[in-house]
């Protein structure tokens, strides 16, 4: 799973790309976690999962470990672009009281 | 149409794309709506993750067994679906399958993977016991909604 960033107006954006399972997860952990420690003045941190083909639980374990990671540093966490997939899992479990979906 | 089918895998994680992805295929014959099939793999992934994650402990030196049996209906078929491990099986099962109870804090485990087989599919059982493997067993039912709509169908 790969992670396209852009930086636009002291917003970061985060693209997630693949299959989030507990297999491909590990990677984009890291990839996620050093982005907040090298965009750390960000405003706020938008993460987009229209590229996100599947989810399963992992996807809520991974979106609040971002979510308290950036919290950190201040940084509020934005979804973006879920599929009807990794939707209704995010819906289930909560996550967007969190992370509201933008 | 009866029709069924049986996996053995090794219990690593890069057998959980494949896992889900031949029940997903398997279940093609009863020309599911896509989001049925994406309820079906969610399902699936949630429990050979727990089969790789928590009964082998991460170790990959166990196996996974995945059986699926067609039920025909007159609005199309049942698919029953079986997980089973020979792992460490669970202590307290009416624990385990509470939202949000995980075992793997530290791991980012959202502790949601029984709660989503439970929402995702139509029947859930869970069986097991400490130091007996665990089973899961769910079924969901193919066309029994027919808000789907023709474009929405998989071509099989």
């Amino acid at each position: 799973m790969q992670i396209q960033t852009d930086f636009k107006d002291r917003i970061l954006y985060m693209r997630l790309n693949g299959e989030m399972d507990e297999h491909n997860a590990a990677l984009a952990r890291r990839t996620a976690d050093r982005l907040a420690d090298d965009y750390a003045h960000s405003e706020r941190a938008v993460i987009d999962l229209s590229n996100v083909s599947f989810m399963d639980s992992t996807g809520i374990g991974f979106l609040i470990g971002r979510y308290k990671k950036f919290k950190r540093y201040g940084i509020p966490v934005y979804v973006m672009n879920p599929t009807y997939n990794a939707d209704k899992i995010l819906q289930m479990s909560g996550v967007y009281t969190l992370m509201p979906k933008i | 149409m009866e029709n069924y089918m049986k996996l053995t895998l090794a219990a690593l994680g890069e057998n959980e794309g494949f896992a889900r992805n031949a029940v997903a295929a398997f279940a093609l014959c009863l020309n599911p709506s896509l989001s049925e099939l994406s309820d079906i793999k969610t399902a699936v992934s949630e429990a050979v993750t727990n089969c790789i994650v928590h009964a082998y402990k991460g170790q990959g030196n166990g196996s996974i067994g995945i059986e699926c049996r067609i039920e025909p209906t007159a609005e199309g078929g049942i698919l029953h679906i079986t997980v089973t491990d020979e792992g460490c099986g669970i202590e307290d099962v009416e624990k385990a399958v509470q939202p949000f109870y995980t075992t793997l804090d530290e791991a980012e485990r959202s502790g949601m993977g029984f709660t989503i087989m439970q929402t995702f599919m139509d029947g859930f059982a869970l069986d097991s016991g400490k130091g007996n493997g665990t089973r899961v067993s769910m079924f969901r039912r193919i066309g029994a909604t027919q808000q789907n709509t023709e474009k929405e169908r998989v071509d099989a």
